[in-house]
This record gives C-alpha cells, structure tokens and sequence, in this order.
C-alpha cells in the first residue's frame, strides 16, 4: 500500500494519508516508548533486587511513565539567564525530529514498512547522525561547564563510533549487493548475519550501544562525573525530548539490529505459522534486553580508553572483517 | 590559531560524587585537571570545641556522627582513651561484644565504600548488592544497640547493652552468607575489563609519598607498608585472633580495592573466631563511678578504624569534662594528598581517585 502511494500523484488527499500514517507511527512509536522505559526500569529492578515501578497502574505499574510525562509537561519551564535562548529551544528538536525520521525505512514485516527506500542502511546512518547536532548545541547553548564537558564527548564519542558501525555493516551490504532493508532481510532466508557476519555483530552490538549513549558508553550524560552531562540545565518537556530522542534511538537501533543481524521478520525453520510481525518482536524484545543487561552489568569507560577502543580495536576489527567477508564471497560462492 | 582558555570549574558541594559535601575547585584544559583546591568545612559542628563542655558519656553521640559509616569503631576511640587514663578493667563479655560490633562496622563500611566506588565509575547494580548485605549488619547493630546508623553502643568501662537472645548466632550465620556473596562480588566486578581499565595505575603513589602525607589504613596498605593497629599495636583484644593484614604493592586505586575486599574476608576471620570464642556469661560493664571523670593528665590512643589510624587526645584537669579533646580524623589526614594525584588527570578520573581514597565527610571535617 505504502508503495503504491509513494508512485502516486501529489495531492491533498495523499498528504493526508502519509501525514495520518506518520502519526500512527508516531502513537505507536511512544506507546513503545512508554512501555520501553517500563520494561527498563522493571528489568533493572528484578536484576537489582528492588520491585521497579508497582505503584501507579497495579502491581506492574503500568501507568508509571504516563504518570511521569504528564508530571514533566506540568512542570516550569526554565531557561537559564545567560542561556542562547532560541538555540537552547531549537536543540531538543533538532535532537529528536531524526530519531523519528529514520524509523520510517525500518521494515517491520514485509509489508509493513513505511519508506521501502533503496538506500535504507545509507538513509538510516545519515540521519541519525544529525542528533549530535542537537545535542552539541543544547549542550553549547546552556552555558554551563557540565553541559559544555558533555557535549564535547557526545560529539567526540558519536562520531568517532559511527564509522565502526558503519563499516560494520559493509559486510553485510557485499554479501547481500543492496542498500535496502527488505532485500537485506530476504537476503537471510538460508541463515541470519549474525551467522554469517558475527565478527560485523559484535563491532555492531558494541558501536550501537556508544552510539545510543548507553551503558559502559553513557559518558555524555556519565551522572556521576558531569552530574547530567549536555543537559544538565535542561528541565520539563524540552528534557523529556532529549530523553524522548534517546529512546525512540533505543527502538530504532534494537530494530536495525533485528533486520541487518537477526533475519527481521523470518521465522525460525518450520515455526513460520506464527505470524512475522511476533517474530520481529520477540527478535526486537531480545535486543532490548541485551541493551538493559549492559546497563545493570558494566561499569562506565573513561574518554580516552573510548576513543582508543573505538580507533584502535573496533576499527580495524571491522575493516578487517570487510576482507575476510569479500574472500568468502569469491571463494565460497554462498551469495 | 584557535583560542582556548582555561576553564575554572567547581565540583561540588552538591555533587553526587564527592561523597558528601566536599568541594573541589578545578582548573581544567578541556579535561585534564591543571590544579585541584580542596575546600572543606561545609559539614563542620566543632565536636572537639563541644566536647569540652560535656561529660565523657555525653560525647559518645558526638562521635557518632564523625565517621557515620563506622560509627562503633569511633564510638571506642573515645572510650578506649577515657579507659585508658582512668586504667580500667573492661570483662571480656564487653570486649568481645566490641569487637563483634567493630568488626561488623568494618565490614559495613568496607561494602558502603565498593558500593558507591562502584557507583561513581558508572556501575549501578554493586551498590544496591553491597546494601544488601549491609542492611543485614545494620539490623543486627540495631537490634543490640537500638540504632541503625549512630549507635551510641559503648560506654566508658563497657557496652550499653548486652547481645539479645539468638544474636551471636546470627553473626555466626552471617559469617558464611558473607564469604558466599564476596565470591559473587569478585565475579561481578574484579574480573570486569572495563573496570580494571578505570582502576589500574591510577591514583599511583609510592610508599614514600604515602608516608610523608600521614594516609593510614587501606591508603597506606595499597603501597606496601604492612601496618594495622589491630596487630601492631593491639587494643582490647585483637592479640586473641589469628588474622592477616590485606597488603597489596600497587599504590594505585586497584591495590586499594584489593585491600579493602581482603580486609572484608579478615574482618570476617575474626568475626567466626571471636564468636566462638564469646563468653556465655559475665558482665558487660566494669565497675565505674556514676560520674566518670578522668583523672588528671593526658593521653593519646589509636586504633584502626575501616578508613585508617583514627586517634583520640585527651587532656583532663580531673573534671568530669575534658580540659582538652582532639580527634586524629584519618579521613582528614587521607585527603590531603589529593591535589598532588588530580594534577594532569582527567576529570573521569577525579572520581576514579577520589572515591579510592574514601572518605566520610564528617569525620573530614570534625
């Protein structure tokens, strides 16, 4: 359906459907995000001997984040004197309108995906480059020396990850010669990458996690040392859409992570009676759950063991991998 | 040319990292630390200048709340000094109970200090285990002493209450619960990469170094130097056990954390013996006088407390006040060599030095 209307005519009436569609994303988008704060908070909490959140919405707390939001959106909204007032307003936005953007390539099952873009992988990478830029200049705009120690890291720290992840995934795009996400997913149909690329998995796995800033990587905002990090002066709902920003990237990161490693939407052998959209969930849920186990387990990496980590080992690791892939190719004729 | 600038940034008083309210003034370059000013005094209540005006039973509280995290080895520095001027015999019953608290209090201490270590480098999950096992001895120092943080436990000539029924056991349980979840923390943390890459060569002093600063108990013990009061100068009755003294050669944060989870295992050594060892019966208190006064003269006293060599100076006219009263703080005298280690660190590992060195804001500031 989405493909039909992507070929057709501009109009009033297909503007409507796309921005309609979008904000169903965007609905299920933050139902997933409330829900995904939730099962954080309650999987940390098992792991860590507390109950997590089981006051508000019955003994699972299931209205705890709802009540939280609304407990942020109630709130003063302040900005600091010596604050550059429109930057320091611009950057939560700049910092989460790509968040949302790259969620439109992610195909969920194999007919639902919103952009089917030929260069999905290329689109996904570009525009989720362009948070750090939100979170430079909210850390910039500020004016405080916290804020302004976090956003140098957050910006030396994504980029110097970037391209570990993306030279990660090269060798996936040599084994399947395609760009787009649908052909990278039906590429797996005879075993998942992480079979066949799991050096590219790992360097994945590790690169993605500094880029979504989470634990061991979570220097921008590391609490204990810059107190918050970039948005130490942020409060209310220009907070919450950096933290928005951050989570909707926890989504779309355990996403692209399902369909490049973990076959998206395909079933395991003879189980292909349960629908794909369940496949991608349990798949997805995984993910997620690995992410939350880093952050109950490790400790925080200090900036320059960062950075030697990430040019000195993931680096060549991944370029290495982009070798070893391209012989097995010529050799081994799999693909 | 692209100008930079020196940037002075201030860490703390409120800082979830400095341990309390501990402020340091930075100059930084980007993040490296070109020189650190420690400022202290935001907790000070001059315990010293009070207890001039107190009797000695008074000023038990008052050491309490010094080092709170250990507050029964402070509660015996002031004690044991009072005693040691009137030249009292304490029963063993009360000895044994002492040291049965004082160890526990260690071993509380010891998991307060890997919990929050742990927690400034950015692991969440150790802390609320260590506190686990610290809820454990904090409800069994309640249920002997009535109080969970500031115990007020000891008197001059003994202890305030004796053990309830069923308490030594319970220590005697503890004992291999402890050993058990210890294994459990080396798991979790010792062995984790990321940490040893935070710890290892950092904070680095000599042995030299660290004597010149005066630093005591692990911060001295990271260094090489085998030096524990409990065995070389022992008090009450620490001669009774057979225990180690935890040495590491390091003299960097990793040598220091080692120390202190050894000393978990040795304080637990003492523990399994001594309450074997404890005494069905006797008195918990020594024959003293209804107003305590020490006679006249001076005397100064150490022991080891979780965080060093803890002193207590007295002076008395013979009044049932102290003329004079002066606490060697170790928390205080491990401070100072702090500047000297942050100069042309990084502000990560500010924390990373900081919080080995462990201190307790009370005691630091009197």
């Amino acid at each position: 359906m989405v493909e039909e209307l992507l070929y057709s005519e501009a109009g009033l009436l297909n503007f409507g459907i796309f921005f309609l569609l979008a904000t169903v994303l965007l609905l299920v988008v933050l139902g997933f995000v409330t829900y995904a704060i939730l099962a954080e908070r309650k999987v940390m909490g098992f792991m860590q001997l507390r109950h997590g959140p089981n006051q508000v919405g019955g003994r699972w707390g299931l209205l705890q984040t709802v009540a939280d939001v609304l407990k942020l959106l109630l709130k003063e909204d302040t900005i600091p004197k010596l604050a550059d007032r429109p930057l320091f307003i611009l950057a939560p936005v700049i910092a989460f309108a790509p968040a949302f953007m790259v969620l439109a390539t992610i195909p969920f099952t194999d007919k639902l995906q919103f952009a089917d873009i030929g260069v999905g992988l290329l689109y996904y990478i570009a525009i989720s480059g362009l948070t750090t830029v939100g979170i430079v200049t909210g850390a910039w705009a500020s004016n405080n020396k916290y804020a302004l120690l976090g956003g140098m890291r957050a910006a030396a720290q994504m980029i110097s990850y970037e391209i570990p992840l993306v030279m990660s995934v090269l060798g996936i795009i040599l084994l399947t010669g395609s760009l787009n996400l649908n052909e990278i997913v039906e590429a797996q149909k005879n075993g998942w990458f992480i079979i066949w690329q799991p050096i590219a998995f790992t360097v994945f796995l590790i690169a993605s996690t500094a880029e979504l800033n989470r634990v061991p990587f979570d220097l921008p905002e590391a609490e204990s040392e810059l107190v918050a990090g970039f948005h130490v002066e942020y409060s209310g709902f220009r907070w919450a859409f950096f933290m928005l920003a951050e989570y909707v990237y926890f989504f779309a990161m355990a996403s692209l992570t399902t369909v490049l490693f973990l076959g998206g939407w395909l079933p395991l052998p003879f189980l292909d009676f349960i629908p794909g959209a369940v496949w991608f969930a349990l798949k997805f849920t995984a993910v997620i759950f690995i992410l939350v186990w880093f952050r109950v387990t490790f400790p925080r990496l200090r900036a320059d063991q960062l950075m030697e980590f990430g040019w000195k080992v993931l680096l060549p690791v991944a370029l290495a991998n982009i070798f070893l892939t391209a012989l097995l190719k010529e050799w081994l004729n799999i693909f | 040319m692209l100008r930079t600038e020196e940037m002075l940034l201030n860490v703390g008083p409120q800082h979830p990292s400095t341990h309390g309210v501990f402020r340091l003034v930075l100059k930084i370059d980007g993040e490296i630390i070109k020189e650190a000013k420690p400022v202290i005094g935001y907790l000070h209540r001059g315990t010293e200048k009070l207890a001039e005006d107190l009797q000695y039973t008074q000023i038990i509280p008052y050491t309490d709340r010094m080092d709170y995290l250990a507050a029964m080895t402070n509660n015996y520095i002031l004690v044991h000094a009072v005693e040691t001027m009137m030249d009292l015999k304490i029963p063993d019953r009360a000895e044994y109970l002492r040291v049965i608290t004082m160890e526990l209090g260690r071993i509380a201490s010891h998991l307060v200090w890997w919990g929050t270590y742990l927690l400034d480098i950015g692991a969440t999950s150790p802390f609320l285990y260590a506190f686990r096992e610290r809820e454990m001895i904090i409800n069994m120092l309640n249920e002997i002493s009535g109080g969970r943080l500031t115990f007020n436990y000891m008197r001059v000539g003994g202890v305030k209450w004796d053990a309830p029924e069923g308490w030594i056991d319970k220590v005697r349980e503890f004992v291999p619960y402890m050993r058990e979840q210890l294994k459990g923390y080396h798991q979790l943390v010792t062995g984790n990469e990321i940490f040893m890459n935070r710890v290892k060569g950092v904070g680095k002093y000599t042995k030299e170094e660290a004597l010149n600063y005066s630093l005591s108990g692990a911060n001295l013990r990271c260094t090489g130097v085998k030096w524990d009061l409990r065995k070389d100068e022992p008090y009450s009755i620490y001669d009774r056990f057979d225990f180690d003294v935890a040495v590491q050669d390091g003299g960097d944060a990793w040598a220091r954390y080692h120390v202190r989870m050894k000393e978990i295992e040795e304080s637990l050594k003492i523990l399994e013996q001594a309450v074997e060892q404890f005494p069905s019966e006797g008195d918990i208190l020594a024959k003293v006088p209804k107003i305590i006064k020490a006679p006249k003269g001076e005397a100064f006293v150490r022991i080891e407390s979780p965080r060093g060599e803890i002193g207590c100076y007295i002076a008395s006219d013979g009044k049932k006040e102290p003329y004079r009263l002066k606490f060697r703080r170790p928390s205080f005298y491990n401070l100072q060599i702090l500047p000297k280690l942050l100069e042309g660190e990084n502000i990560a590992n500010l924390i990373a030095i900081l919080g080995a060195i462990d201190i307790v804001l009370g005691e630091v500031d009197g």
